[in-house]
């Protein structure tokens, strides 16, 4: 671990010298707020490039980034020029309205940035989109050879193969999942009620609508991977679940695109894991054509509550450290990057086929994040055999109801 | 002591309280009566990476307006406590006339939240503070009669539970009793059950979880214990010996009448701390199987939507919840106080 950190932090320093910077004429403070993993330690490494005289530049990162950006953003002056946030997280940001719109700022200074990569809500660019993730399969060769398979395409190919692989007395437990009571396990519901065809909400409403056939036969194929899973599965976060499929206690499973590489790299686990693994695309359930996935952008945005100054400085720096410049040998596989020049790795293959088979983003509503919430405090009776998918249902959106109401978007 | 020397002596620390424990609380039901303004939600067409699509949103500027009638949010009363996520008073109501039995009735209760988090909350309390004082007086008399020069390592290492973080205590146990840990697998062999898992099991969990407690609070009363044994009137005990009195005879009718006053004061902190368990529900992620007051707080404020009202709600009924617990030590306290 501390041998990882410090490559990592070698190989950034080398990044850093690299990076190319052209951040015109500024001036002012640069105050970074985001998560923690390796793409986003390069961007604002990229950003830091911009430094000088008359440009400060700070990052705070760190896997806590959710519970302070938006405390850090409220205040007049902002602790936090930028926030850098996924699909899912704008919201609370927009919700509070502090971010800006940044049209002024790309029509001056930013006419190199890629349409597509402007994040646009309700006609205004509230932010800048820099790389792409997704949840998809990732699977071993030797395993799957070894039964005689192809790699699932569907839920249902998945659990033929883990039958098969249960049977042969291979491994016990085939199937992975970040199935963690709580944000993990909600984002899986997700992930397969959308590939069931279901629709959250009745349309145009926050009134929740998830207690339907579509939600049970979701909640129906969940339990049935659970029967090839850890029984621990209700505590494995994505990093747990990493971990089972590293030790070689997995062969089947549906991943972050983001966190492939540290399967593929020989920290960790043995040879016979590392050189077998492999990615699909994402797979499609109960005879359905949309993948059961979100596509997910991570991107940066400008705090409202600072000044014109400030905001300029941070977009010049935030551009920089998104620009081609950043990218190289060894930044060139942390992420599906949404820059030019970048060339996919076959880590990414899984993200790109995610786009490619048509998944649909994250929904991005003002109050999925309550839905969220609720999903993830109340399916783990229903896995647990402790009720049923209806009442699980109806408990989820019970609390979805009640939060909603509290929040001002039901009466 | 003159009531003015009395005033300036206080005054210091009566501010501070006033300051950093009476406003905040005074804060926290003013958020749990009020619950955020109305949004107001619009369709709009929002373009990303992956093409376009037309939603719902906030209406900025319709929801800022809103929001600057009411600073605060609208008042709502206590329908935030009794809300489903609360006291449920209307699905408990439900769940009474439809229950054909105090067990179903029971069934229905703890899938509400709140009482699915009481239900935990109390079992840890009065399970773990009674063994924490059992097994903090029987560690404090075994190393008493220790050897003078082995007591200062037993203290120590008795001492280590407490001086370990609390995160990471939770987290070494969490690994040790994994289905491939040295004590999941100690278990298994025991139990004759290769499948068996603590992390799957609501019975199992909520047992290590207690014993993470009394492990983690058994030095609080251990050194509590300790310093109070160091007190015992030697004449008393010698007397006791010379009458005859068993070893047992003497810890019954010399000891723990000499420590009962540390037991009141031990019980009361026990009671209170319990009563907020959290952090080995985060450290063993056993949120599925148990939860707590603390923890629902920390949900509602975690989620990527803040839930302020709620959890301010919930910490009000913590504060209560705590209040009633520690009614009958602190009436014993006061009666003892005023027979004096």
């Amino acid at each position: 671990m501390l041998l990882r950190k410090l490559t990592l932090a070698v190989s950034l320093a080398l990044s850093a010298n690299v990076a190319f910077a052209n951040c015109g004429d500024i001036s002012g403070t640069v105050s970074i707020v985001g998560n923690e993993f390796p793409a986003i330690q390069t961007v604002a490494k990229g950003a830091a490039a911009c430094a000088s005289d008359a440009v400060e530049v700070i990052s705070n990162l760190t896997a806590d980034h959710q519970k302070i950006n938006l405390a850090g953003m409220q205040g007049d002056p902002a602790e936090y020029t930028t926030a850098i946030i996924a699909n899912s997280s704008i919201i609370a940001l927009m919700n509070d309205d502090v971010i800006r719109p940044l049209d002024d700022l790309i029509a001056e200074h930013g006419a190199d940035i890629p349409k597509s990569n402007l994040i646009t809500i309700d006609g205004k660019v509230m932010a800048v989109a820099f790389m792409a993730n997704s949840q998809h399969l990732a699977y071993r060769k030797d395993v799957l050879a070894e039964i005689g398979v192809e790699p699932p395409t569907t839920y249902e190919e998945l659990l033929a193969a883990a039958k098969m692989i249960r049977e042969k007395g291979i491994m016990e437990n085939p199937v992975g999942g970040a199935y963690k009571s709580g944000w993990n396990l909600a984002q899986e519901f997700v992930n397969m009620y959308i590939g069931h065809g279901g629709e959250f909400y009745n349309a145009g409403t926050a009134e929740v609508a998830i207690n339907n056939p579509q939600g049970v036969a979701t909640l129906e194929m969940m339990k049935a991977l659970t029967e090839y899973m850890n029984p621990d599965f209700l505590t494995h976060d994505s990093n747990a679940t990493n971990a089972e499929f590293e030790a070689g206690n997995t062969a089947l499973m549906n991943m972050w695109g983001s966190r492939i590489g540290v399967l593929m790299d020989d920290e960790g686990a043995e040879e016979v894991v590392y050189s077998n693994v492999a990615v699909g695309g994402p797979m499609t359930v109960g005879g359905g054509t949309t993948p059961a996935t979100t596509l997910w952008w991570d991107g940066w945005t400008v705090a409202k509550n600072t000044s014109d100054e400030n905001a300029k400085a941070t977009f010049m720096a935030m551009k920089n450290g998104t620009s081609p410049g950043i990218l190289n040998d060894d930044t060139m596989g942390e992420a599906v990057w949404m820059i030019e020049g970048y060339s996919p790795a076959p880590v990414n293959a899984g993200v790109f086929a995610s786009i490619k088979a048509g998944a649909k983003p994250y929904p991005m509503l003002p109050y999925h994040g309550l839905l969220h919430t609720a999903l993830g405090d109340n399916l783990s009776d229903y896995l647990q055999g402790k009720e049923s998918a209806e009442q699980a249902l109806a408990d989820t959106e019970a609390a979805y109801t009640t939060a909603a109401k509290e929040k001002g978007f039901l009466n | 002591m003159k009531h003015k020397t009395f005033f300036w002596f206080v005054l210091p620390s009566s501010l501070a309280m006033l300051l950093f424990i009476f406003f905040p609380i005074v804060s926290v039901l003013i958020q749990s009566v009020h619950v955020d303004t109305e949004q107001v939600i619009k369709e709009v067409t929002n373009c990303g990476p992956f093409g376009c699509e037309t939603i719902t949103a906030v209406d900025q500027e319709a929801t800022q307006a809103l929001k600057r009638e009411n600073p605060i949010g609208r008042f709502a009363g206590f329908t935030t406590y009794l809300d489903r996520r609360h006291l449920a008073i209307d699905e408990v109501r439900a769940a009474w006339s439809t229950s054909n039995g105090i067990g179903s009735f029971i069934k229905q209760l703890v899938n509400l939240p709140f009482y699915k988090a009481m239900s935990f909350t109390l079992a840890f309390t009065f399970i773990v503070t009674p063994l924490v004082i059992i097994f903090g007086f029987i560690i404090a008399v075994a190393v008493n009669s220790a050897a003078k020069w082995m007591r200062g390592p037993l203290i120590f290492f008795s001492l280590l539970p407490m001086l370990v973080t609390p995160l990471i205590g939770a987290l070494i146990l969490f690994w040790m009793v994994d289905a491939r840990g040295i004590v999941g697998n100690a278990l298994q062999y025991l139990a004759g059950d290769p499948t068996l898992s603590v992390k799957a099991s609501t019975p199992l969990t909520w047992i290590m979880l207690m014993v993470y407690g009394v492990w983690h609070s058994a030095p609080f009363a251990f050194i509590v214990y300790y310093a109070g044994l160091q007190s015992v009137n030697q004449d008393t005990l010698e007397s006791a010996m010379i009458d005859g009195a068993s070893r047992w005879e003497q810890i019954r009718y010399v000891i723990i009448p000499h420590l009962l006053p540390l037991t009141t004061f031990i019980a009361l902190m026990q009671l209170m701390d319990n009563f907020r368990v959290f952090e080995p529900i985060v450290s063993f992620s056993a949120e599925a199987h148990a939860t707590s007051l603390s923890w629902a707080i920390y949900n509602d404020l975690g989620g990527e939507t803040r839930q302020l009202s709620s959890a301010a709600a919930t910490s009000v009924l913590t504060i209560l919840g705590i209040c009633i617990l520690l009614l009958p030590v602190l009436v014993r306290t006061w009666r003892d106080f005023t027979r004096k």
